[in-house]
């Protein structure tokens, strides 16, 4: 069996995010880049179901510049078996189209059994891969999952959606995004860290997977972000220490503003 | 804010960003309700074990890292930073393995250190007593043989995870002869007759506990003795010197810690219309607080990486054990007093790190006593 995780380097959720004002696309120099730690739910996942399942590989894949290699070998320092990274610069400014189509056609050259991946991403915040890549792949797609269990070919997923809580089934191979609440992502051991030196990574370039370079990138995004506006610092905050009132003060501000 | 390290090689670099990045998501957090609540947090212990930081600088083929001091003591400061009774907890457990795996035998060693440095257990040191502390070579607790091995009775004092630890490494006499008739022994929380006492109530390192350690006739099997008959008190004094090593490396964390909350504070609060930061009489205070973290580091790190090429260390420990923690009561004092109002009240953390600094100045000799070991070898004795 073999599980691919998409992860996604991303800055660091503690820091400032800046887009680069030259072309609105996000200034990676502007913070540290860190793996989206929503994907590192996808590698927690996937590092259990090859403990349950005993025979499995995990594969990382990952598109981005030089830096989404520190996000692959994090994900290596956990326990996964191998990592794949799709670097080219004519990928800059790519939408979330284009990188499904990347990762698409990257996940079929690995081969796959099941993708995981994050609901969606701490940067673009889209929370549309899952179903993209589903329908690009022509395989089934389980979105949201806080559970998932595989047994031969048979895949069940517990779903959390507002309104309720789905138990969905399929048939491998499938696309399954999960949530937060899924597991506990562990941390690295020292000895995860020095084995990642040693396990397989590729790379792969658009001319490795049959891309063309005019498919993809800013000049080929469906939408366009004309202008952008800093955010506007944070007014007067009003601190409420609960002295057991502290709820129908909350109540009172928001009514007092008219949300409630 | 980011510290600026050396550090030898990459997979180093990865070690400290996963504890820093650890320690700012699991363990600050954590810190305030658990140091009022005097909890000590044996989950998170059991964590770090699993991330394999309770056997860095020990040989591999026991299961430990092979680390040279120089990254385990960064990793001390990293976790100290984010939490310090997690960071002296670390220090205090990698002491307490140090005799086993220096003096051990051959089967000692392959007998119980891979436990000890595994992860699962958690280690204490006994050396002080009641009535001995800074003339520790004064200690009474016996160690009489018996039929098969020893049986020991005393009470050691100020055991740092006294109650909670999984194993103990005591220095006990075995004759009358001074400092040359204590010898070391290493014992298991469920040997009969060790109790620990209620921890003390301390002014910080709430979480942390600090309890006597009772040993009514407490039966030890010959092979239980680390090294040679009376040669506990060398054993203790070599810990010492990599303990004290810890003890900096804690006080930097904290001193980091404080200069983080009050760099943060200046830069956003603003007074006369203009931030703190903009004030001289503050921003020079932060600058001198900066300047002497980063010397307090490079201090530790001086002697750290003499000890890992081989070299004597009793004189830098002692003195990067004086410099940081007296560095680190310097810096929480002064992050109060940037914070003000604000600085005294348990909202924000200085005050609880100016309380946690003091200790550091006591445990592992006192900082007279790093004085008294300093001024020593300044005249060539030992």
């Amino acid at each position: 069996m073999k599980i691919v995780v998409c992860v996604k380097q991303v800055p660091d959720t503690w820091s400032e995010k800046r887009l680069d004002p030259a072309d609105q696309t996000l200034d990676r120099a502007a913070a540290d880049g860190v793996i989206d730690e929503l994907d590192t739910y996808a590698v927690e996942e996937a590092l259990k179901l090859k403990e349950s399942l005993g025979d499995a590989t995990v594969v990382v894949l990952a598109m981005g510049p030089a830096g989404a290699a520190e996000s692959l070998r994090k994900a290596l320092s956990m326990g996964a078996d191998e990592a794949v990274h799709i670097v080219d610069d004519a990928l800059h400014g790519s939408d979330a189209l284009a990188t499904s189509l990347v990762l698409a056609k990257a996940i079929e050259q690995i081969g796959y059994d099941l993708v995981l991946l994050g609901s969606e991403s701490t940067d673009a915040r889209m929370g549309v891969m899952a179903a993209m890549l589903a329908e690009r792949l022509g395989v089934p797609q389980a979105t949201l999952a806080s559970g998932v269990a595989v047994d031969g070919t048979s895949l069940r997923v517990t779903r959390m959606t507002s309104a309720a809580q789905e138990e969905v089934a399929a048939t491998l191979p499938a696309v399954v995004s999960v949530l937060e609440k899924i597991n506990e992502p562990r941390y690295p051991s020292f000895k995860g860290i020095m084995a990642a030196k040693s396990k397989p990574t590729s790379t792969l370039s658009l001319a490795d997977l049959g891309i063309d370079a005019s498919s993809v990138g800013l000049a080929a995004a469906a939408t366009k972000v004309l202008d952008s506006t800093a955010r506007p610092p944070r007014g007067e905050r009003t601190i409420i220490k609960d002295d057991g009132d502290a709820g129908a003060r909350i109540a009172d501000f928001l009514a007092s503003r008219k949300l409630l | 804010m980011n510290v600026e390290r050396t550090l030898p090689t990459p997979e180093a670099r990865e070690l400290l960003e996963m504890v820093r990045e650890f320690g700012r998501d699991e363990l600050a957090p954590r810190a305030p309700g658990a140091e009022r609540d005097a909890a000590f947090p044996r989950d998170v212990f059991a964590k770090i074990g699993g991330m394999g930081l309770l056997g860095l600088p020990y040989a591999e083929e026991h299961g430990g890292a092979g680390l040279p001091y120089e990254v385990f003591l960064q990793v001390v400061e990293e976790l100290a930073r984010s939490w310090l009774t997690v960071g002296l907890g670390v220090s205090v457990h990698t002491l307490s393995c140090f005799g086993l795996a220096r003096y051990g035998t051959a089967d000692q060693k392959a007998r119980w250190l891979p436990k000890m440095l595994g992860g699962s257990e958690l280690g204490a040191y006994c050396l002080s007593e009641p009535d001995s502390g800074s003339d520790a070579a004064a200690l009474r607790t016996r160690a009489t043989t018996a039929d098969d091995g020893y049986r020991l009775d005393g009470t050691k004092a100020w055991i740092t995870h006294g109650g909670v630890a999984d194993f103990y490494t005591v220095m006990a006499r075995t004759s009358d002869d001074g400092a040359r008739g204590i010898s070391c022994f290493l014992l298991f929380s469920d040997d009969a007759g060790l109790a620990a006492a209620t921890p003390e109530h301390k002014m910080g390192l709430r979480a942390s506990p600090t309890a006597q350690v009772r040993l009514d006739g407490v039966a030890v099997a010959a092979n239980r003795l680390i090294g040679e008959p009376g040669h506990g008190f060398a054993i203790a004094l070599a810990a010492l010197d990599t303990g004290r090593l810890g003890i900096a490396a804690c006080a930097v964390g904290l001193a980091q810690a404080a200069l983080d909350v009050a760099t943060d504070y200046a830069g956003q609060r603003h007074q006369f219309g203009r931030p703190l930061r903009d004030f001289e009489g503050l921003s020079f205070m932060l600058a001198d607080m900066a300047t002497g973290v980063e010397a307090a580091r490079a201090l530790y790190l001086a002697a750290a990486r003499r000890l890992d090429a081989g070299q004597p260390v009793t004189k830098q420990a002692a003195m990067a054990k004086l410099f940081c923690s007296d560095l680190a009561m310097r810096v929480t004092i002064d992050a109060v007093q940037v914070l003000g109002g604000y600085g005294y009240v348990e909202d924000y953390p200085v005050e609880r790190y100016m309380r946690e600094a003091k200790a550091l100045q006591i445990v592992e000799g006192t900082n007279q006593v790093q004085r008294l070991v300093i001024s020593r070898q300044l005249y060539g004795q030992v």
